[in-house]
């Protein structure tokens, strides 16, 4: 139960952008086009669920055992890079249709601030593996959830007759604002 | 760019390439701790220490570090930097520390920082790389202030913990809400925009 409850507040409670406001940059560049969109959140929440397996291992194997905590920050951002490095390896050689989908964004995501904040926010909130996982999941699936959406409105944007200093990132600032506070309607879902 | 003197040089990060209102870098940390005014200082000092530093370290080690892994050392330096200020902010500020949370160590994946060592540490001397990490950083810090008083002052009617607003006025919570931190920060960029229009018509 506890799982399941993890589950919907990392997809919509919780949501990694709309609340933790990780994963700015690709929300606001990658979200011109659904499409597009909707392969760049699979490709996170790919990246996320693996990297929340691996940085459980290495903090709870390695770090906390030697009592080499410190070295956090940056033993979680070489596993990240060299790990979307492997996973594009491994997509390319295993399913060419799926690296074409996923393409230019899965180099991108080294950078996004949303899998390293996912490696920590787990390591801070002493999650256990299975709630880690969870957790990982969730929060990839919500990231999708908003950028999708986002694009969704941005699409119907191009129509509309927005003011010219206001064009481009102002006015998707002003959506997300809108959308997160939506998304705090959900809020009380979970205590 | 080398013609350029040192004064255009830190001038540049302020307005001209200012990182959060002109180039749109370093959003997530700009929006997530601005609901109070030391949070957006602290968040800013911290990203100057790190992005000061690293510009130092790596501007002088620029002919040692062979370009295909420049990327991979370049984050091993900062992400060591950011070690040192998130030690350091957890052992003399804790409860600075506590209210940034994950955020501090999120410096490591912030763009402004790589995206300067990149852009111009990697190809230019000492010095210049430490003026343009002061001028950015500068940038920064200003960007913070500006919105964190925006949405201190209407999210709780305080400055730095002070009360400035009158007993009438009542607080705006969804400014302290993240939806405050995104319709502010549009509304920002869309001043900054018209406000260069307006200078550039000036000068036309």
């Amino acid at each position: 139960m506890e799982l399941i409850t993890l589950f919907i507040a990392a997809i919509l409670v919780n949501n990694f952008v709309l609340y933790y406001f990780l994963g700015i940059c690709p929300f606001l560049g990658v979200s011109k086009k659904i499409d597009s969109a909707f392969s760049m959140g699979m490709a996170v929440t790919f990246v996320m669920t693996i990297t929340a397996v691996v940085s459980w291992m290495i903090n709870h194997w390695i770090l906390i055992p030697y009592n080499l905590d410190y070295l956090q920050i940056v033993s979680f951002i070489l596993v990240i890079a060299a790990l979307v490095q492997l996973v594009e390896m491994f997509i390319r050689k295993i399913s060419p249709p799926l690296y074409q989908a996923l393409g230019i964004y899965l180099p991108l995501i080294t950078t996004n601030c949303a899998i390293m904040g996912l490696a920590l926010l787990a390591a801070l909130k002493d999650y256990g593996f299975a709630k880690t996982v969870v957790f990982g999941v969730g929060s990839g699936l919500g990231f999708t959830l908003a950028i999708v959406l986002m694009a969704g409105i941005r699409e119907q944007l191009d129509l509309a007759d927005v003011p010219e200093p206001l064009k481009g990132a102002g006015i998707a600032l002003i959506v997300a604002g809108i959308m997160a506070l939506a998304f705090t309607g959900f809020s009380g879902m979970i205590n | 760019m080398p013609s350029k003197s040192v004064g255009a040089e830190y001038i540049k990060g302020l307005w001209e390439e200012n990182p959060v209102f002109r180039q749109l870098l370093g959003m997530c940390p700009t929006l997530a701790v601005t609901n109070a005014v030391i949070n957006g200082i602290a968040m800013g000092l911290a990203t100057s220490f790190v992005l000061i530093l690293s510009s130092l370290v790596v501007s002088s080690l620029k002919k040692l570090i062979p370009s295909q892994v420049r990327i991979a050392s370049y984050v091993v330096i900062i992400a060591t930097f950011v070690t040192i200020a998130d030690r350091f902010m957890a052992a003399f500020f804790p409860p600075i520390s506590k209210a940034l949370g994950p955020y501090l160590p999120l410096i490591v994946v912030n763009c402004i920082i790589l995206g300067r060592q990149e852009a111009f540490s990697s190809k230019n001397s000492v010095g210049r790389s430490l003026v343009d990490a002061l001028g950015m950083s500068t940038g920064f810090i200003l960007a913070l202030l500006v919105l964190s008083s925006i949405r201190e002052i209407l999210g709780m009617g305080t400055f730095l913990g002070h009360q400035v607003m009158g007993a009438w006025f009542k607080p705006w919570i969804i400014m302290i809400l993240p939806a405050g931190a995104f319709i502010t920060l549009g509304i920002l960029l869309a001043v900054a925009l018209v406000i260069e229009s307006k200078t550039k018509k000036r000068k036309a």
